[in-house]
């Protein structure tokens, strides 16, 4: 079956002349406990399937879940960060759902006492703040992986389906925002750049690797929009599927311009559930049209959790510099600028790796530049994230250190960026493999610099009547003629030496 | 406030139960006498009785974050109605639809 899209689509900037939009936001988070939410099963990837389970995990009757404490210290530390108060008591409860990916028809999960609750985070977008409202942080439970088997390997159309339990249990946390009000044409950006805020924190909280293209990290994305001076929230949609910083902004764009389209048209927007396609443009799937009911109930396996005021004081006490303030110090400490800053914000990952790459001994400025603009370039046509793009802070670090002796210039440093990208090891070994190093030899230079003199007689005769500036294209010449591997500077003294 | 059998149809739908029109019939009055009862029991609990969701006064039950072997992959799947690939075989979940 193929996705056959036909949405009208309103322009994003007519759109915002003519809307307001509201946008709310639900996150989920694996955490990175060694064992499950209830269960001693691990919860390290892969394996083969259903090779990290056990009666609990599996839901059997008769088994008996107990918390980890981990978990719950976790998403103390989490709810802490987002400004959260933290419950003084709370209970889990069984959210009732049929679907295989859970074997025992209900996710244990929290429905009106969260562990933490009233939250707010502010974000930044093109130096403008943005106050993120957080109603809630619950626990609750990943559930199994399914595949389906028959038709388009969709469920739509699947013969039957197959299950394997190991994510099952796993600690999940959720974030969920109030509505995101007032943020005029920015919307889908404040959405990229609070999921960027999040991930930054889980990382900085040592929680979850908060990867996207793993699922460690996932977004519902809900958005409705309302006539420009109206109060009266619109319909809303929720958007799933969304794996990725930039498909959250991009969804967003889509879902607003659609919506837009349809109410324009003097339709109304179907409150229904969404998927994201990495095509481009959202399909819909479930209507909404009758609120779900998951008849919650609490857990009676599970006794409540009373975080005593000690217990999360000091937790409080274990929290990194947040965010912001950890950007201005680096900021000052590094001696960027404010652009500096803001286009190392704009690649994900790129702070830390810049970081490290200090920190292994290369100034600075080098590290911003390798990254931000040679390495991003080539993430982004890899289509990976930056930490993934093959070159190690350390390796960054070892390149400049080449370039600092005078082994290498930018340009011979690029071409080792190529290797290291390969697979062909250290920068030294790709230096040594390739041939890249500078030739600052005095006899290859002098020999060079004589056939570029008598190569161009005319040039080589302005030089020796004085105008030195000439020199630039002799050099060029050998820098030509030796495949940009002669040390300029050298070639240049030579030159003025022969002619002076 | 009486049960009707349209109120214990959506129960059981929600529940994927199915019933008869006829056992609709007979549920709802014996639903509606429990949840009567519920009721008479609320009404003899003071203000000072604090509600209590577990038979057990504990809290913070916790385990520590400790890894313990799980059960073979054959142990697990031995009790399934159906396996293939490793993996337990569950029976189309989505109805056709036009
Ligand atoms: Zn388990």
């Amino acid at each position: 079956m193929s996705v056959y899209v036909n949405d009208d689509l309103m322009d994003y900037d007519e759109a915002m002349a003519r809307f307001d939009v509201v946008i709310g936001l639900e996150v989920h988070v694996e955490l990175n406990t060694a064992s499950k939410m209830w269960c001693g099963c691990t919860t390290e990837f892969g394996g083969e399937p259903n090779s990290h389970t056990c009666p609990i995990c599996l839901g059997l009757p008769g088994s008996l879940p107990v918390v980890n404490a981990k978990a719950i210290e976790s998403a103390i530390r989490i709810g802490l960060s987002l400004g959260c108060e933290i419950a003084q008591w709370c209970r889990f409860a069984r959210k009732n759902y049929f679907y295989p990916d859970m074997p025992r028809d209900y996710q244990v999960s929290q429905s009106d006492e969260p562990l933490c609750f009233d939250g707010e985070v502010t974000v930044e977008v093109d130096g403008e703040e943005h106050l993120i409202p957080v109603e809630r942080v619950h626990m609750e439970e990943d559930a199994g992986k399914t595949t389906h088997i028959g038709g388009s390997g969709r469920i739509h159309g699947a013969g039957y389906s197959l299950v394997d339990y190991n994510r099952s249990g796993v600690p999940l946390m959720e974030i969920v925002t109030r509505p995101i009000y007032g943020t005029g044409t920015k919307g889908p950006e404040v959405a990229r750049t609070y999921l960027a805020y999040l991930r930054e924190m889980m990382r900085a909280l040592g929680v979850s690797e908060a990867r996207m293209e793993r699922g460690n990290m996932r977004c519902d994305a809900n958005v409705s929009l309302m006539p420009k001076g109206s109060t009266e929230l619109g319909t809303r949609t929720e958007t799933k599927n969304v794996n990725s910083l930039k498909s959250v902004e991009a969804a967003l764009r889509y879902e607003i311009r659609r919506q837009a389209a349809v109410l324009a048209a003097g339709g109304r927007v179907r409150q229904e559930t969404r998927m994201w396609n990495e095509g481009g443009f959202t399909t819909a799937g479930r209507s909404k049209e009758h609120a779900e009911d998951y008849r919650y109930f609490p857990e009676p396996d599970l006794v409540p959790v009373a975080p005593s005021r000690e217990w999360v004081e000091e937790l409080r006490a274990t929290l990194p510099e947040p965010p912001a303030a950890r950007r201005a110090r680096l900021q000052a400490a590094w001696g960027f600028t404010e652009l500096e800053m803001r286009d190392i914000n704009g690649v994900e990952g790129a702070l830390e790796l810049i970081a490290e790459t200090i920190e292994a001994g290369a100034p600075a400025s080098a590290a911003r530049k390798w990254w931000v603009s040679d390495l991003a370039r080539r993430a982004n046509e890899a289509g990976v994230a930056l930490d993934e793009v093959g070159m190690s802070p350390g390796q960054v670090a070892a390149l400049q250190a080449l370039v600092d002796s005078g082994a290498l210039t930018d340009k011979l440093a690029r071409q080792v960026i190529d290797g290291v990208l390969a697979g062909e090891g250290e920068p030294a070994d790709v230096v040594a493999a390739r041939g890249l190093a500078v030739v600052s030899d005095d006899s290859a230079l002098s020999a060079a610099v004589d056939v570029a003199i008598e190569a161009n007689p005319g040039i080589a005769q302005k030089i020796r009547d004085g105008k030195v500036q000439a020199a630039g294209a002799l050099i060029g010449a050998v820098m030509k003629a030796m495949a940009g591997q002669a040390d300029a500077a050298r070639v240049r003294e030579l030159i003025l030496e022969k002619l002076g | 406030m009486a049960l009707t059998p349209q109120d214990v149809a959506r129960l059981a739908d929600l529940a994927r139960i199915e019933l008869s029109d006829q056992e609709l019939a007979r549920l709802a009055p014996q639903m509606d006498e429990i949840l009567e009862s519920m009721t008479n029991l609320a009404q003899a609990i003071d203000d000072d009785v604090p509600p209590m969701s577990h038979a057990a006064p504990l809290v913070n039950v916790f385990r520590d974050d400790q890894v313990r072997p799980s059960f073979s992959s054959a142990t697990v799947l031995a009790g399934a109605p159906a396996v293939e690939d490793g993996q337990f075989r569950v029976p189309r979940i989505l109805d056709e639809e036009a």
